[in-house]
């Protein structure tokens, strides 16, 4: 397959890029690793005259702290994801979430900005955002500003990104140094987007739960934030009629589609037990 | 559309070529560089037949466009025998082990086995087949192929390759 005609710019900063999308209007698309727009231009889905790898962006790589918070270069790849030692010690869960990305090869590539940017609500990350919640920051002709994670995605392939912004770095507030989390993913084989997914960060004080995050993948048009399943658990052991309870809560908010994947019935049913499952490995890791 | 100037090195060589933007890696390595070696399996990223290497990275280089790899460090397996024919010890491997039938699948296991090892020289078998888990083989089963890279992993280690019990 053979993608449409089209020229290539490749910017060496966020300034460069974001004029150029701005200069290039709506036939421009930026491109971060090229694993969900490559793909769809050999479909002749998406055909832009205009790509703007952002792939010399060099701020656009890197993970560091910021006081209380960690903030991720959009352009981050998901394998750098998983390698990143600063990750594994403070925030697990997005190392957890990245294995369970695609395969090896598209991890070498494919970047964490580009699967929280795209909208796809079969991408992982944007649930486990919501669930962290992360902010994102956007740059576009008027500078930049701050979008939370729960507030950004708002249809399929449709989020609070105006045209001619892109997104340049994720900031997550640091989570408690002792804390429970998950990423639960139900798939058919690897590479296959998740039936249902669920993930969860908790936190515990006293043998209860002190605050509870969930975050559910894949089983509505946009990934989901279940805040009263997270409701009902805190103050709770987790007992099993609480964790009931907050299943129900979560199952509640999703509107799944049928698909090869299965019924909606099946796939909402499969968040709560995704749901469950995190949560046991959760309260494990929380030494609850 | 205008052609744009392409400069990498594939195999230890420099190669400069015009390429169109859109032109894939995959159809710059088969067709203007005439290594045949990579394949297009599936041509939607998921079988790994078309698996090079690129600077330190298992790419799939049907999901690429060459102007993107513009200054990398290439790698496909027609760069992995030593100039005198002898072979690589992963290709040796997948030789001595019978890991492949039709052979389709192996440039693409070749070269992400070689990466793998790079990374982890001593996998176990749950590595070696999470490693190798976006790569498709349609004729082995996957046994003999992960019997192959601990061959190729024994050797590269130079210790005595141990085929465990079935």
């Amino acid at each position: 397959m053979i993608p449409g005609s089209f020229a290539y710019h490749r910017p060496s900063s966020v300034k460069e890029a974001v004029s150029l999308l701005g200069s290039l209007g709506d036939d421009a698309r930026a491109i971060a690793g090229g694993h969900s727009l490559i793909p769809m231009m050999k479909l002749r889905l998406a055909s832009p005259s205009h790509l703007i790898d952002l792939g010399g962006v060099a701020d656009l790589k890197g993970i560091r702290e910021d006081g209380k918070d960690i903030v991720i270069g959009a352009m981050t790849t998901q394998h750098e994801v998983i390698g990143s030692d600063l990750l594994g010690k403070k925030i697990a869960i997005l190392a957890e979430t990245a294995n369970l990305i695609a395969d090896p090869q598209v991890r070498y590539v494919g970047t964490i900005g580009g699967n929280v940017a795209n909208g796809d609500p079969g991408n992982d990350m944007p649930a486990v955002m919501m669930c962290l919640n992360a902010t994102y920051h956007a740059v576009g002709k008027s500078g930049e500003r701050r979008i939370a994670a729960r507030e950004f995605y708002q249809g399929a392939y449709f989020t609070a990104l105006e045209p001619g912004e892109i997104v340049t770095a994720i900031r997550i507030p640091t989570p408690a140094a002792r804390h429970g989390y998950a990423y639960e993913k139900l798939k058919r084989k690897v590479g296959d987007y998740a039936t249902a997914a669920a993930a969860v960060l908790l936190t515990t004080s006293g043998g209860k739960v002190a605050s509870c995050s969930i975050g559910l993948t894949n089983v509505a048009e946009t990934p989901l934030w279940a805040e009263e399943a997270g409701k009902i658990l805190t103050g709770s052991a987790l007992d099993a009629a609480t964790v009931k309870k907050a299943v129900a809560a979560a199952e509640a908010i999703t509107s799944p589609a049928s698909d090869g994947r299965g019924p909606a019935a099946y796939r909402t049913k499969m968040a709560g037990v995704m749901l469950s499952r995190a949560l046991g490995r959760a309260k494990a890791r929380a030494g609850l | 559309m205008a052609k744009s100037q392409v400069s990498m090195t594939v195999n230890g060589k420099k190669v400069e070529e015009l390429v169109e933007p859109r032109t894939l890696l995959i159809h710059f390595l088969r067709e203007q560089l005439q290594l045949t070696g990579p394949h297009i399996g599936c041509d939607t990223s998921h079988c790994g037949a078309c698996t090079i290497d690129l600077d330190g990275k298992s790419v799939k280089s049907c999901t690429m466009f060459t102007v993107q790899a513009n200054g990398a460090d290439i790698r496909t397996i027609e760069g992995m025998a030593a100039a005198d024919g002898t072979l690589h010890a992963l290709q040796e491997g997948f030789r001595e082990m019978h890991g492949l039938q039709c052979g389709f699948c192996t440039p693409g296991m070749i070269m992400r086995a070689y990466r793998l090892l790079q990374e982890n020289k001593n996998p176990t078998e749950d590595e070696i087949r999470f490693g190798i888990s976006g790569n498709l083989c349609r004729c082995t089963g996957y046994q003999n192929i992960v019997k192959a890279i601990q061959y190729a992993a024994a050797k590269i280690s130079g210790v005595p390759f141990q085929e465990a019990a079935e």
